[in-house]
């Protein structure tokens, strides 16, 4: 096993960890915004796009690396607009807050 | 430091942002800023990116960032909130299409070079194509049975599991073969189509009701899809924020799962929802007699009851009445009335899903009950106003063992004095089954749009 593949699964394991330590505080109320926040989040895989419709590489691989930056555009910039109106909802009555800002 | 040195150390902080955005999204206070700072964390990955030394033209990047982008942009403002759901499948569906094209194209280039291709190589790119390809056609199946263009109810083929199963063996061979040294595009572009159709075909299975749990477990694929496409490229944004997803979306689909009282199994496998023959004769207690009213006489039951719990369910998501609900509940406060909302876990389509259109209606997080803290207080309830919900209420789930719901967790609203039920007709709910408690003596009917209804309900009581 190469070293770079050891030092990646490395990475691969932490993450899970990460991943499944953060989210599992998070109340039932945001769970619909995090779907939508995380579902943004895997709009980088537009990264991979990007460095394939760049390469120059031939004409399939920049048809094929365009339409994947399309995609994960779309990914990202629906992902993290349809989960900030969500939360734009997200306040206290605004007679509650008032108060508390005096 | 290289260029690459750079870029990579921009990909560090980006997974930071991530992180964190992810941890403040776990705070209805602080999570915008998570997603902000999610979003800033993306931007940062994208530019940096644009700075490597493999991308040498930006003329079709920028065509297919501004398509996509502007598409996402506008699709995301014009939805409604209550198709947020699908949107979230849409845009979840496009993710999984763009790991599988990726992973198209760098097979293409990789068959290109001299040599075999490595096996970490060769294996994330089929893991990619093949996960990324299942999402894709997945989400769409999914995006159509919500927004009601597919019908919502479980489509089955004759021999639905062989099916699925040969589909998938056939998967895992081609793979196979393209794994252990036979290179070639065409049978990886073969063995994607065929990923297609198990997508298409494994979600068109599954009734409309649990297609949030569906939508859930996609996203996962999707991350784990995008983390494949890391190894590919040896990039560990990729890899790392992938991996967020893939974990946090299995733990939220087991979350949702065990809402309904059901195994990701069972949801994936077991048809549910047929909505064709009721489950086990239902006959209320009364005998099957359903007694329904009007706005007059149930607004003086909700105006001089002392405690209204309200439970919202899909139907007052699907006619926009959160705002006419709020209404409501404000003339009945200002009546003394104590009023709060019951919030089924999956109330809506999606966990929260009904918190958001509360919230979205100015309605404070602080009235809206979890079930596990509300369900005690019903025997103290005068009045429980059920609005567009079903399943959710359905005592079957308690004490029919035979019925399809039973074990899911419900809202004991039978408890209360008195039910009122909003609803457009005695049609079944998403699962497709009988609900008693619309027989139950202490239940009165309201039949009509829910809007309507309410805005009744609330001239009524402003006038009692």
């Amino acid at each position: 096993m190469s070293e770079s593949l050891l030092i990646e699964l490395t990475v691969f394991v932490l993450a899970a960890f990460v991943g499944i330590e953060v989210i599992s505080k998070v109340p039932t109320t945001l769970h619909t915004p995090l779907m939508s926040g995380t579902n943004a989040i895997h709009g980088v895989v537009i990264v991979g796009a990007i460095l394939v419709a760049g390469a120059d590489r031939g004409p399939l691989t920049t048809v094929l690396g365009t339409v994947a930056v399309a995609f994960g555009a779309s990914n990202v910039v629906g992902g993290f607009v349809v989960t900030d109106r969500m939360l734009e909802m997200f306040k206290k009555r605004p007679s509650e807050r008032e108060p508390a800002d005096e | 430091m290289s260029r690459q040195d750079w870029i990579g150390f921009a990909y560090l902080i980006c997974a930071s942002l991530f992180i964190i955005g992810l941890k403040r999204l776990s705070s209805p206070a602080t999570a915008r800023s998570g997603n902000r700072l999610a979003a800033v964390g993306m931007t940062f990955a994208i530019v940096a990116t644009l700075f490597d030394e493999r991308v040498v033209s930006y003329g079709w990047i920028a065509v297919g960032a501004v398509i996509g982008g502007a598409a996402g942009a506008i699709g995301a403002r014009k939805v409604k909130m209550t198709a947020m759901p699908q949107m979230v499948a849409l845009f979840n569906g496009f993710g999984g299409g763009a790991a599988a094209l990726v992973a198209l194209a760098d097979y293409h280039d990789s068959i290109g070079a001299p040599g075999n291709i490595p096996a970490k190589i060769i294996v994330s790119i089929l893991f990619s194509a093949v996960v990324g390809s299942v999402s894709f056609s997945g989400s769409m199946i999914a995006f159509g049975k919500l927004q009601e263009v597919i019908s919502g109810s479980p489509v089955t083929l004759p021999g639905q599991r062989v099916i699925t199963a040969a589909l998938f063996a056939v998967v895992l061979v081609l793979c196979a073969i393209l794994a252990t040294g036979h290179e070639s595009l065409p049978l990886l572009a073969v063995t994607m189509v065929i990923a297609l159709i198990l997508g298409i075909q494994m979600v068109m299975a599954i009734g409309g009701a649990d297609m949030p749990v569906v939508i859930s477990l996609l996203n996962a694929f999707t991350g784990l899809a995008t983390a494949s496409t890391g190894f590919v490229l040896s990039n560990n944004v990729l890899i790392i924020a992938g991996t967020l997803v893939g974990a946090s979306g299995t733990l939220l689909t087991q979350l949702m799962g065990k809402a309904m009282n059901r195994t990701i199994a069972n949801v994936v496998f077991g048809a549910f929802g047929t909505g064709g023959g009721p489950a086990g004769a239902v006959v209320g207690p009364a005998g099957g007699q359903v007694r329904s009213g009007t706005a007059d006489d149930l607004a003086v039951m909700l105006a001089y009851a002392r405690r209204v719990v309200i439970v919202p369910g899909y139907g007052l998501a699907v006619a926009q009445a959160q705002h006419n609900v709020r209404e409501l509940a404000d003339v009945l406060e200002r009546r003394g009335v104590d009023v709060r909302y019951a919030i089924h876990p999956v109330a809506g389509r999606m966990p929260g899903h009904m918190n958001v259109l509360l919230a979205e209606a100015d309605v404070p997080y602080t009235q809206l009950h979890e079930m596990d803290d509300i369900n005690p207080d019903f025997p103290r309830t005068d009045v429980s106003l059920v609005i567009g919900a079903n399943d959710v209420v359905n005592p079957a789930a308690k004490n029919t063992p035979g019925s399809p719901i039973y074990g899911m967790p419900v809202l004991n609203v039978e408890q209360s004095t008195a039910v009122i039920v909003l609803k457009r007709s005695m049609n079944t709910g998403f699962a497709g089954i009988e609900n008693e408690l619309f027989y139950d003596p202490r239940t009165t009917m309201l039949f009509g749009d829910a809007k309507e209804s309410v805005a009744a309900l609330t001239a009524a009581v402003k006038s009692a």
